[in-house]
């Protein structure tokens, strides 16, 4: 017998209240970087990572740059999810909330500024 | 009361290693790892952005030996998180349960990464890239 009220199992939200966002959003993200990043892996492999001016030029091509910028918004939010549940699992007391900030904090400028580069390089003619 | 001050189960400290804790746990620290890693890819595009001065400074910093280490384990890092992650996929679609199961598609992850991890610095240094 279960001792939910029909109403809490037709919401399916749980405890914490957002049911199975945080589990699929982790999976989705997961396949996309399987993908990205064995494209990335392959194409650092195959580069001259001192020549500045190719690499300029290769994320100077739309594909490139689109690719590397969903690598970096994908990895920094598939990050975010994951190490929120290290502290989450592992930090107690005083300490937990200021720290998941923080890491939501690093995130975001991580996100931000690696976007912002590829543009740059992308769209600036940096 | 003296919940604090309760031993723990399973008593980590006399508790002998498994393939499965041992990979779970891995899984974890190595994407703690990558989260680290993510800052690194972000410096990198931002150093390439920055121009020809930075990106020489930069490559500096990833060249240094200290430096140098740490991207090596980082790159395992990659691929043991990549392949255990597929293997977490696999197990989703409730497949690869049973302990015989478990224990070698453990070591087909630890075998695929390693090997993976070693092809990629041997390609990254014979270009001469890193």
């Amino acid at each position: 017998m279960s001792l939910r009220t029909p109403l809490s199992r037709a919401l399916g939200l749980g405890p914490a209240g957002d049911g199975t966002a945080h589990w699929w959003q982790q999976r989705v993200t997961a396949v996309a970087l399987a993908l990205l990043g064995v494209w990335f892996a392959f194409s650092i492999l195959g580069a001259e990572l001192g020549d500045r001016a190719a690499l300029v030029a290769w994320i100077g091509q739309p594909l490139t740059a689109a690719l590397l910028v969903l690598l970096v918004l994908t990895a920094a939010w598939h990050s975010q999810l994951g190490t929120r549940v290290i502290v989450e699992d592992y930090v107690g007391g005083a300490l937990k909330v200021p720290l998941l900030v923080a890491l939501q904090f690093i995130h975001a400028i991580a996100a931000a500024v690696g976007v912002l580069a590829v543009l740059q390089i992308a769209i600036g003619g940096r | 009361m003296t919940a604090g001050k309760r031993p723990l189960s399973p008593h980590l400290q006399i508790y002998r290693p498994q393939i499965t804790s041992v990979l779970s746990i891995t899984h974890r620290f190595t994407g703690a790892a990558l989260a680290a890693g993510l800052l690194v890819l972000v410096y990198w595009l931002a150093a390439l952005a920055a121009g020809e001065a930075a990106y020489t400074r930069a490559l500096g910093i990833l060249g240094s030996w200290p430096v140098q280490i740490a991207l090596f384990l980082g790159v395992f890092a990659f691929f043991y998180h990549l392949c255990n992650g597929l293997r977490h996929l696999w197990w989703d679609t409730g497949r690869g349960f049973e302990i015989p199961q478990v224990y070698r598609s453990g070591w087909i992850v630890l075998l695929a990464a390693s090997v993976l991890t070693l092809v990629a610095w041997g390609l990254l240094l014979a270009g001469g890239g890193a």
